[in-house]
């Protein structure tokens, strides 16, 4: 198996693509952060058994 | 509208974040996360911090999609106007169809993030600002009515209403007074915009109250605005809002408004040519100095509240 070599392309776009990089991985952290923030609040409850099954 | 690049640019250029992040429209992305921040902290019911700083960035993101759908749809007159000529989309940078992709998925995303992070009326609203200023605004009364602005400005003002939206989930009268103090201090600030950039409106037949009833009229609406909002303003100071600092800040400042808009109103064209517009381009300035003011009064009043020293 061989891997292509760098186009000048991806040269050219690595900042963009280490930016958009940076932001994804941020976004995730924000989400998690968020989640973690509202499940162990106070007012955060389960779905019942009879809701989930419908 | 217009798909064409109108300066060259080296062919193998590739947009830069930088060039999709200018699409966002910074300088108006920190007005509305500062007056959204100030709706949310002076709102009776306190957020999380990692809530409150998420949903802000959501409002933020929105206020960004909306500036890139303005850019797609307004790049052919963006080309002719001096002071917009080398947004990303005139100035070849970044493709029109990039931008409105762009627009349109920061839209979606920043409107179900919201919701998710704060509550279902924050986004509501959120959507329907980035609905009123892309298509209402840009689409419709920018090119059809002098009013543009005044109905316009309504777009920016809705931010510190989204603010209070998120810490208290529904709306009251505190929220729709700082709604109306950005609503009515739009008007005088673009006009007098439009006073000093002289040509750019008329080169680009945008129907500004400067082109479609002349300079002298533009005058007159910039004083009868400013004296509606003065009253405004500091009536303010006597709402659960306001208090000692913000009535303290609200006497300078609209005294300082009051004298440029009189100042403006005053002067005859030929003075405001001959010293280069100065009086106008000092009344832009202050304008920005004075919503700056009039929030972070109010920011101050909400910060001092939990010592037993903010409002009356």
């Amino acid at each position: 198996m061989t891997f292509r070599t760098e186009h000048d392309l991806h040269r050219r776009r690595k900042g963009r693509n280490i930016g958009v990089g940076l932001m994804l991985v941020g976004f995730v952290a924000l989400v998690l952060a968020l989640t973690f923030t509202k499940v162990t609040s106070g007012d955060f409850e389960l779905p019942r058994a009879e809701e989930l099954s419908g | 509208m217009a798909d064409a690049s109108y300066t060259s640019l080296p062919q193998d250029y590739d947009t830069q974040l930088g060039d999709y992040f200018a699409l966002l429209k910074p300088r108006v992305m920190s007005l509305v996360v500062f007056t959204a921040l100030v709706g949310l902290l002076a709102a009776p019911v306190s957020v999380h911090p990692v809530i409150g700083f998420a949903s802000i960035l959501f409002v933020a993101i929105g206020a960004g999609a909306s500036g890139a759908l303005n850019m797609w749809w307004d790049a052919d007159i963006d080309g002719v106007m001096q002071r917009t000529a080398k947004r990303p989309i005139p100035s070849g940078r970044v493709p029109a169809g990039e931008a409105l992709s762009l627009g349109l998925a920061l839209s979606g995303l920043s409107v179900m993030m919201l919701g998710l992070a704060a509550n279902l009326l924050a986004a509501a609203l959120l959507a329907f600002t980035i609905f009123f200023y892309a298509v209402v605004y840009s689409m419709w009364l920018k090119r059809a009515t002098p009013q543009n602005i005044v109905i316009g400005g309504a777009a920016g003002a809705f931010p510190p209403v989204i603010g209070w939206v998120i810490a208290t989930g529904s709306m009251s009268v505190e929220a729709w007074l700082m709604f109306a103090l950005i609503f009515m201090w739009t008007p005088p600030h673009f006009w007098a915009l439009a006073l000093f950039m002289k040509s750019d409106y008329n080169d680009a037949d945008v129907p500004m109250l400067t082109v479609t009833h002349g300079r002298r009229v533009t005058r007159a609406h910039i004083l009868a605005y400013t004296v509606l909002l003065v009253v405004l303003a500091v009536g303010t100071a006597f709402t659960a809002v306001g208090g000692p600092v913000y009535l303290a800040t609200a006497l300078v400042f609209n005294g300082l408004f009051l004298i440029g808009a009189l100042r403006i109103w005053r002067r005859p064209e030929a003075t405001a040519v001959e010293d280069g517009y100065r009086t106008e381009k000092k009344f832009f300035r202050l304008s920005l100095w004075y919503l700056f003011a009039h929030f972070g009064a109010i920011l101050v009043e909400a910060l001092l509240r939990p010592y037993g020293l903010g409002g009356w």
